[in-house]
């Protein structure tokens, strides 16, 4: 298994086939149900946050450390070198020299490709602004395949901000990859950009465009809800009239099958009322959970030690 | 034919030797002119636009005389104009036709259109794939955002 991703960057979802997805959930899966407590004893991991992720940069510093592995890094460019004019290239080349593996949070678009260009070691992006997160998809498709068993024939439902949502982009492009039927649920400002839907339209992927959830509600296996996020919006005024759009609580479930999973990729607004966090149905602590095996299955993958 | 040929021709001179680029669509020869640089470049150029063309409508020429042009020009020229034609001109003959082909890879040729691209952030040499020729898109490699023939910024 490792020979095939060890020294590989994982930058974009689109750069892995279906065969990578399911050898990366497989791995996962193993050190899910048996912990490799001394799996990275002998590796360092950089973790390099150009800007703040607090939950992404803990998940990956859990993850190695549960290997037994060391971490190094920063998380705020204040305290670097690049305050002093650095450029992204040189910081690699010289951070590679004292780690196995990177790990990249960066706001600008592409800065991952770069990095493992410049890197020796793999690098693992985790964010390069609004563009890729390839380890939350590989989360969000874990958890889809632990909570339902399988990965085709669902019905599966985006809803929220289908418009400017990374995590909705990435996880498309990877359910592309298996037999399944996606619902896009979104007022027609914030719904999915037209060319996710063409590259849908060439897999021949089934797909449905609609703004009322309930109207759906009973055909679906998973609902993935987003939040409308304001920082995207150039304009307040738009956000005020879309941010309560959608908001769910447990009447939903009078509505839907009985074992649908609620997933989030958190951090949630009020689009989820705290009404159904103990109801088997919402998945989301048990999503976020699910990064642990996943990045530590990356982490592993990538550096050869699995 | 012959009396539109010879009208043609009145317009448009022939040349002895060098480059003439045809079918360029009306609207973008003066981009195709801009790319080629005739800052540096002490020879006659014949340029027309609006000229009427059975298979395009409306269409631009761009006649370059004593001048040759790179593999590079001629890649730029592929991505505004994939249906221009490029001819070498010897004697007032067409010696030969150099086929425009939309590269599979760019490199290097054009600008990424999203600010946030770190390509506009860092010195870095551009890098995109080709999406689709018809409607044409290209992707950029760096921030993986597709861009269609209007986005597009040469270097």
């Amino acid at each position: 298994m490792g020979g095939k991703f060890k020294g590989r960057d994982i930058i974009s979802i689109r750069d892995l086939s279906k065969a990578d997805l399911l050898a990366i959930l497989d791995a996962a899966k193993k050190l899910d149900q048996k912990p490799k407590r001394d799996l990275m004893v002998s590796k360092v991991l950089a973790t390099l946050f150009f800007e703040p992720s607090t939950r992404t940069r803990l998940s990956f510093m859990s993850a190695m450390e549960r290997m037994g592995g060391k971490v190094l890094g920063f998380e705020n460019t204040e305290v670097t070198s690049v305050k002093k004019g650095e450029t992204l290239w040189d910081t690699i080349k010289m951070v590679a020299q004292y780690a196995d593996v990177i790990v990249q949070r960066h706001p600008t678009e592409g800065a991952a490709r770069l990095a493992a260009e410049a890197s020796s070691v793999p690098v693992i992006n985790a964010g390069d602004g609004a563009n890729q997160h390839p380890t939350q998809t590989l989360l969000d498709l874990y958890t889809i395949r632990k909570e339902k068993a399988k990965l085709d024939n669902l019905n599966i439902a985006f809803v929220g901000d289908l418009k400017y949502g990374r995590t909705v982009h990435s996880l498309c492009i990877a359910l592309s990859h298996f037999r399944t039927k996606l619902y896009f649920i979104a007022p027609e400002a914030l719904q999915m950009p037209k060319s996710y839907l063409g590259d849908l339209d060439n897999k021949k992927i089934p797909y449905i465009v609609e703004q009322d959830l309930m109207k759906v509600a009973p055909d679906l296996d998973v609902i993935y809800m987003t939040r409308i996020q304001k920082e995207r919006f150039p304009d307040p005024v738009e956000y005020n009239k879309l941010k309560g759009v959608y908001r769910i609580d447990k009447s939903l479930l009078g509505h839907t099958k009985k074992d649908v999973r609620i997933m989030h990729p958190l951090p949630r607004v009020d689009e989820i009322n705290t009404d159904l966090d103990d109801f088997p149905q919402a998945a989301y602590f048990r999503q976020a959970g699910n990064g642990i095996p996943v990045r530590q299955a990356v982490i592993a993958l990538v550096s050869g030690m699995m | 034919m012959a009396k539109y040929q010879a009208k043609r021709e009145i317009k448009i001179p022939a040349i002895k030797d060098g480059t003439v680029i045809d079918h360029i669509p009306s609207r973008i020869t003066f981009k195709i002119m801009r790319l080629i640089d005739p800052q540096e470049y002490n020879h006659t150029i014949n340029l027309a636009l609006n000229l009427n063309s059975k298979k395009m409508g409306k269409k631009g020429i761009i006649k370059l005389s004593s001048r040759k042009l790179t593999q590079d020009e001629v890649n730029k020229i592929s991505i505004l104009a994939p249906n221009a034609t490029v001819s070498i001109i010897r004697d007032y003959a067409v010696k030969k036709k150099i086929e425009v082909k939309i590269p599979r890879l760019i490199e290097k040729i054009v600008r990424c259109s999203n600010p946030n691209c770190i390509t506009n952030a860092e010195d870095v040499r551009t890098r995109f794939s080709l999406v689709s020729k018809e409607p044409f898109s290209i992707r950029c490699n760096y921030c993986e955002r597709a861009m269609s023939r209007d986005d597009i910024k040469l270097n």
